[in-house]
């Protein structure tokens, strides 16, 4: 399913106003697959979507879609779907009339049989399971009843790439649960090419085959999403994929060294002297004064979901969190040593 | 002992956390009576001395009939390119960018203010034969100044504003991103106006239209400038109505007045009519 390449982005630079938004990014998306673009806001990656979809133009590089240079095709000629956060439903129309106005907005000659459009309508609201909603007006619905009927009108003219604009950015924690894994189904459903827009980094990691990350308007790393979190090319990467602690560290010969002392670290050929030591959370265990890398005091601690967190005010002046599993809870004051198990070193 | 149900009781008004219904609405029928209600009455009750059969008489005397069909007549055409004219200048002030729009925006309000006197000598002096457009129009053979042409420049000057100011708020909440998912769905421009801009507009339009229209049909200071009043052919019924005030002819005037009334309102209902259905059927539902 996934393979060939679907959407080729070369070399795309924009500015706002005096701004650069993107800088000389490349991409490829394959042919089937759900990519995630994933960066903070400022990243540009709802730029490079807007672009891709012809909403916005770049002030250089190219955009193919397969084999043809897309560039300055118009949006109405580029055939892709676009669903927004928020949802850009015609209020004005029922929920029926909304799905079939891709079709219906057709040239005559193009444009299905009433009774087609009717059938193809009556499909994706099976597909959306909204089937009894038809002729509903969108402000009798629900947020994630409006955004599913949004991704139906975008699926109704068979786009050639699906592009959704943080599509559950406007929805509540729940219902973007239900969303994510209905919109993964779907994706498995239709095989349909999609790339989505989102700052949220489990969304990316859960939902996506493969996660772009995006910073400055750079692409700074690519790949699955075990790809990136296993081994993330930058601190940027890393630190915008989950909590991270930051270390200063020594490595020499492939070996690192936190105050004196080895951790299990290897740092990659070539990288010598003071570096940044990065680790997770879980990354992190109490041990012995003696055999920690850090030392500190507890500052507080609160339990969720059969986890323990544990802010520790470092002696260095820095605050880290701790996590570990749910035992003897460790009183606010304890004097404690830290040892680093994991985690990924760049130069500083 | 049992308890006495607890009966639903109708209530004439819903519980709100704002205080004070009573006393608003009194304050507001107080008003209304006072300001509106209380001299229409008294101008009803002036013409019906003259009976069903009297007031109909002075409707159907030609003079009266002919100045109520001007009146009318002239003010719809009026109002109908009063709405095309000011949703184009509310669409161009708020969609566009251009030096001087800020000028623009602020000489649309002018007629309101203009004494309406100043409005009607100075479109006739523009509009006369020996003015500056009069004379240009005279050349292609139109007369303005001094025909029903003339009362329907004025017209259309003085409902400009109302047919702006109603639609321009909602030109500006208009979302850019319906148009621009219109246009990912593969619809040109102008599909995109006519199907996804343009209906939730049409309820503004019309309250614009409506409000032209009545002020034209109550107009009166700066139409008579311009007309010419050739009784027949360019005489307004409000000027008539001065003209039976001038010969003492109370009870004419009045008639005439509540004929206008009746006209207007039933006009006004069925504008309010479409409106709302128009706005269950495009508005915001």
């Amino acid at each position: 399913m996934t393979g060939s390449t679907a959407i080729r982005v070369e070399n795309l630079s924009k500015t706002f106003d005096t701004a650069a938004v993107l800088h000389d990014l490349s991409l490829d998306v394959r042919a089937g697959e759900l990519l995630a673009l994933l960066g903070p806001s400022g990243s540009g990656k709802t730029t490079l979507l807007r672009i891709i979809a012809g909403l916005d133009f770049p002030d250089r590089g190219r955009i193919v879609f397969g084999a043809e240079d897309a560039t300055r095709l118009p949006v109405q000629q580029r055939a892709v779907g676009f669903v927004f956060q928020h949802y850009a439903l015609f209020k004005h129309m029922s929920v029926a009339d909304n799905i079939a106005y891709g079709l219906n907005a057709r040239k005559r000659s193009e444009r299905p049989a009433k009774a087609e459009i009717k059938r193809r309508v009556g499909d994706l609201l099976d597909l959306i399971k909204l089937s009894g909603f038809a002729d509903r007006y969108p402000s009798q619905l629900s947020g994630g009843q409006r955004q599913r009927i949004a991704l139906a009108r975008a699926l109704a003219v068979e786009p050639r790439v699906l592009l959704l604009d943080e599509p559950f950015g406007a929805l509540d924690a729940q219902v973007r649960k239900d969303l994510r894994r209905w919109l993964r189904e779907i994706h498995d459903r239709t095989g349909q090419t999609t790339i989505f827009v989102t700052h949220d980094q489990d969304e990316a990691l859960e939902l996506s085959d493969r996660v772009a990350v995006l910073a400055k308007g750079r692409l700074e790393q690519i790949g699955t999403p075990d790809e990136v979190q296993e081994a993330p090319v930058s601190a940027t990467v890393l630190k915008f994929l989950g909590d991270t602690i930051e270390v200063e560290a020594i490595a020499q010969g492939g070996e690192v060294r936190v105050d004196g002392r080895l951790t299990p670290v290897v740092a990659p050929p070539g990288l010598v002297g003071p570096v940044k030591l990065y680790a997770r959370p879980w990354q992190l265990q109490f041990a012995e004064a003696g055999e920690a890398h850090l030392h500190g005091t507890v500052r507080s601690s609160y339990r969720s979901q059969g986890r323990q967190r544990i802010e520790v005010d470092r002696i260095e002046g820095k605050t880290v969190v701790v996590e570990a599993s749910d035992t003897a809870r460790l009183p606010a004051g304890r004097e404690v040593g830290l040892r680093i198990l994991a985690g990924h070193v760049f130069a500083g | 002992m049992a308890e006495p149900p607890l009966r639903p009781r109708r209530r004439f008004r819903q519980p709100s956390v704002i205080p004070g219904f009573g006393l608003t609405l009194g304050y507001t029928l107080t008003c209304l009576s006072l300001v509106v209600l209380l001299p229409l009455a008294a101008l009803v009750v002036r013409a019906s001395g003259l009976g069903f059969s009297g007031i109909w008489e002075v409707a159907t005397d030609p003079r009266v009939a002919s100045a109520l069909r001007v009146s009318f007549g002239v003010s719809a055409l009026a109002a109908l390119t009063a709405s095309v004219f000011g949703f184009l200048v509310a669409w161009v002030l708020t969609r566009y960018d251009f030096p001087g729009r800020r000028i623009v925006d602020a000489v649309v309000d002018l007629p309101f203010a203009l004494p309406t006197a100043v409005a009607g000598i100075a479109l006739a002096s523009l509009y006369a034969p020996n003015g500056l457009v009069g004379a240009q129009l005279a050349k292609l053979g139109i007369e303005a100044a001094y025909t029903p042409v003339g009362i329907y420049i004025a017209m259309v000057f003085i409902g400009l504003p109302f047919a702006v100011r109603t639609v321009q708020p909602l030109i500006v909440e208009i979302d850019r991103e319906i148009e621009e998912a219109s246009a990912t769905l593969g619809a040109g421009r102008l599909h995109t106006l006519t199907r996804v801009v343009l209906p939730p507009l049409i309820p503004a339009v019309l309250t614009g239209f409506a409000l032209a229209f009545a002020r034209g049909v109550g107009e009166y200071g700066s139409i008579i400038f311009i007309a010419g009043n050739l009784p027949y052919v360019s005489e307004i019924a409000p000027l008539l109505i001065v003209i039976k005030l001038s010969e003492f002819d109370y009870g004419g005037a009045c008639a005439i007045a509540t004929i206008m009334l009746g006209i207007s309102f039933v006009t006004l209902l069925a504008i309010n009519l479409i409106q709302a259905w128009s706005r269950r059927r495009f508005g915001y539902v």
